[in-house]
């Protein structure tokens, strides 16, 4: 059936929508920023799968092969974890910074000390 | 010789004084350095648009100004791409940049614990490298590195308001949540964009769009970049990260979050739902139009509304900031040439006025320790400048004549009457009307009430920080007696991308 | 960990295989998966075991805190700085013919080394700032 010829697409928004939920229901905010980061590699995933030629291999040249995957996505993927993971440092550089200040990363706690 | 490098070298100028920074130990010499490299990218600006407006005189030549990264051919390798709406958005960019930045001396010193100052301006100038990046680039895939480039800079960057108020943390990280999110919408965008045609390169996916209108996949694209954008662009109701962020962040920081970097998130806009895209993709197939009408008044309205009830100047000017991005986006939804250009004018001229008003904030708070509106009471008698400066820039966020907030305001009503919109016309005139009751409201305590006792030995500013605040202000009062080159920039621009489209 | 025999050991014996593998990943980054940022978080992993194990202090005298900040700025350097010789020498931003060398393979061969290594000396000089910075947290002012 074509829903399971297109499964890459299902797995990315199945990981996507349990990324975007933990951001949203976690009250502590390292989880929130995992959440991100699960956000994030599903849509690696789904750049990384759109790269795929049927029957054809690894985008590196090599001896043997003729028909190679598209190498472009990768290269997309690839800057787009470096912006991933420098996202993700100074998020806990932030988090880091609450603690100091507030004694406690979860959301809650620190709403009550702010009278939010 | 470096005439035709002038794309490369005004991203890669900040960059490399960026990384120079940590080399300094005092806080004299970044500063200067940040000085020199602003006023350098705005003297290239300046070049830039010359040779861009030579290029259009020229009997065969369009105006505009491409150039390949390392020389690899334009498809297939990145483009850095100069025409009229990009050379509109830079020079607002680079002139927003060099004034603030030399307001940042005492401003910064004051905010900024003294080991960290060489690294703030290195994460500064990376912020304005990502801005200017983001302007310049003719490849999607390279927008979206800038806009990150851009935004991790101004996380960090709001977060260093905590030695001011501990606020600024939690605001920085709710900035950082929803602002990724909004980056990686972009970037699904932008797959699926690729996924249908093949290309990165924007005038290239321009022309490769124009066959698949009904392609669900390229609705699709479109509605997760347009998502993404009003994350980025603080659009009702994706507004709730700019409040804390910008309410929260030292001035210097807000003048130029407020004043350019939503800005630039809106021109992303632009770009996309006029030349990548094309009106009539946009507005005719899809329902673009009525729902940022919608959005767009409601953000007007609301932004305003919330304004009012504001206690702090800084969260006053940041919910300022939610209804004006409301009345650009509105200019864009008319999609007709003096919507369009009202929405390009109102960009120029909302820059000058709001990073204008939060450097006077940030003078406040420089005398005062934070700017609250309590504290502010009967500061109009002990700093005549700074708040007549103030006055100045209210006048302009209502919208009275002879400011540029009129020209702008003028624009945009004429261009709904245009379209037949009547509601959109009084939605404007409805925002100026709340706009009037939030300056008045911050000019009845400056003025009309006795100066508290703890402000007794408060004299006016330091002339360095007064004077770019003046520039902004004055300038922008300038642009509303003699509007000539912010419209006619905007209308060529406006013009163009219709054609275009 | 220090008093853990067994994980002392180990670390001490493999640490140089991490470093030659991650300097073999960025330089291999044309050839075959890899390049400056793998590479780079490869090299980290060296230097952040070894301070795992052995503690900050052990770490300090190997990369001084100071040289890790200037590496992380000193990469992008050249890497702008390949980017910059070609603007100034009437070449296009990073365009590797800039470099002077005959051949345009030899010139992309160079180019692309050279910005591998730039990309790979500031990534591994971040994450190592990263994990210190982190790690000190507790006895960090703010």
């Amino acid at each position: 059936m074509v829903v399971f010829d297109l499964y890459n697409y299902w797995v990315f928004i199945l990981l996507m929508m349990i990324g975007l939920y933990t951001v949203i229901a976690s009250p502590n905010l390292v989880k929130k920023i995992i959440g991100l980061s699960v956000l994030q590699t599903a849509i690696f995933l789904f750049l990384i799968s759109l790269s795929k030629v049927s029957g054809g291999t690894v985008p590196i040249t090599g001896p043997s092969a003729e028909l190679y995957s598209n190498p472009l996505p990768h290269a997309l993927v690839l800057t787009a974890i470096v912006v991933s993971v420098s996202t993700m440092a100074v998020a806990l550089a932030i988090i880091i910074n609450i603690k100091l200040t507030y004694g406690t990363i979860e959301d809650d706690e620190i709403r009550k000390t702010e009278g939010h | 010789m470096i005439d035709n490098q002038l794309p490369a070298l005004i991203v890669a100028t900040p960059l490399a004084a960026s990384l120079l920074m940590p080399i300094f130990r005092s806080a004299e010499k970044p500063w200067v350095l940040s000085l020199l490299t602003t006023w350098a990218v705005f003297g290239m600006t300046v070049l830039l648009l010359l040779q861009l407006s030579d290029r259009s005189q020229s009997p065969d030549g369009r105006a505009v100004i491409s150039y390949a990264i390392g020389n690899w051919m334009i498809p297939w390798g990145i483009e850095l791409r100069i025409d009229r709406l990009n050379g509109f958005v830079l020079l607002v960019i680079a002139m927003i940049s060099a004034i603030v930045t030399f307001y940042a001396r005492l401003s910064v010193a004051q905010a900024v614990p003294q080991h960290r100052i060489p690294f703030f301006y290195s994460v500064w100038l990376l912020f304005i490298t990502g801005l200017l990046g983001v302007a310049v680039s003719g490849d999607i895939f390279n927008v979206y590195v800038m806009i990150e480039i851009s935004a991790l800079a101004s996380y960090t960057l709001v977060a260093m308001g905590q030695h001011e108020n501990p606020k600024a943390l939690l605001g920085s990280i709710n900035y950082l949540v929803l602002g990724t999110i909004g980056a990686s919408f972009f970037l699904i965008g932008v797959g699926y964009l690729y996924s249908v045609t093949g290309t990165l390169n924007m005038a290239d996916l321009a022309e490769r769009l124009k066959p698949l209108h009904g392609n669900r996949a390229l609705i699709t694209a479109f509605a997760f970049i347009l998502v993404g954008l009003s994350v980025k662009m603080a659009l009702f109701p994706l507004h709730g990260w700019l409040p804390d962020a910008h309410g929260y962040a030292p001035p210097i920081v807000s003048a130029l979050l407020s004043g350019v970097a939503i800005k630039v998130a809106a021109y992303v806009m632009i770009r996309l739902v006029f030349s990548l895209l094309g009106m009539e993709f946009s507005f005719s197939i899809l329902p673009t139009g009525p729902v940022i009408w919608v959005l767009s008044s409601l953000a007007i309205v609301i932004g305003s509304y919330t304004a009012i009830q504001q206690t702090s100047l800084k969260r006053l000017l940041a919910y300022s900031s939610v209804a004006q991005i409301g009345y650009i986006a509105m200019g864009l939804s008319l999609a007709n040439e003096n919507g369009l250009t009202g929405s390009l004018v109102h960009v120029f001229n909302h820059a000058l006025m709001k990073s204008g008003l939060f450097l006077v904030a940030g003078i406040v708070s420089y005398r005062l320790g934070a700017a609250d509106l309590e504290l502010m009471a009967g500061l109009g008698r002990k700093m005549p400048f700074t708040m007549s400066a103030l006055v100045a820039g209210g006048l302009g966020l209502i919208g009275v004549p002879l400011t540029s907030g009129f020209v702008s305001k003028w624009y945009l009503v004429s261009g709904a009457i245009d379209r037949g919109a009547m509601p959109l016309a009084l939605v404007i005139l409805l925002g100026s009307i709340l706009a009037v009751m939030y300056i008045w409201k911050v000019l009845e305590i400056v003025y009309f009430r006795p100066s508290l006792d703890s402000a007794r030995a408060v004299t006016e500013a330091p002339w360095s920080l007064v004077l770019p605040a003046w520039i902004l202000i004055g300038a922008s009062l300038y642009f509303g007696v003699d509007a000539s080159l912010p419209s006619g920039l905007a209308e060529h621009a406006a013009r163009f991308l219709l054609e275009q489209s | 960990m220090k008093d853990r025999l067994i994980i002392r050991v180990v670390t001490k014996i493999t640490t140089p295989f991490i470093l030659v593998f991650g300097f073999y990943v960025i330089t291999h980054g044309e050839l075959s998966p890899g390049g400056g940022f793998q590479g780079g978080v490869l090299l980290a992993a060296a230097f952040i075991l070894y301070g795992l194990v052995f503690g900050l202090d052990e770490l300090e005298p190997i990369l001084p805190r100071r040289v890790s900040d200037s590496l992380a700025a000193i990469g992008v350097l050249l890497y702008a700085g390949l980017g910059l010789v070609g603007i100034f020498t009437g070449y296009r931003f990073l365009d590797y013919r800039s470099l002077g060398l005959a051949g345009s393979e030899s010139a992309e061969v160079w180019g692309m080394a050279l910005a591998e290594y730039g990309v790979g000396i500031t990534v591994t000089a971040v994450m190592i700032t990263i994990f210190r910075e982190v790690a000190q947290a507790k006895r960090r002012e703010h």
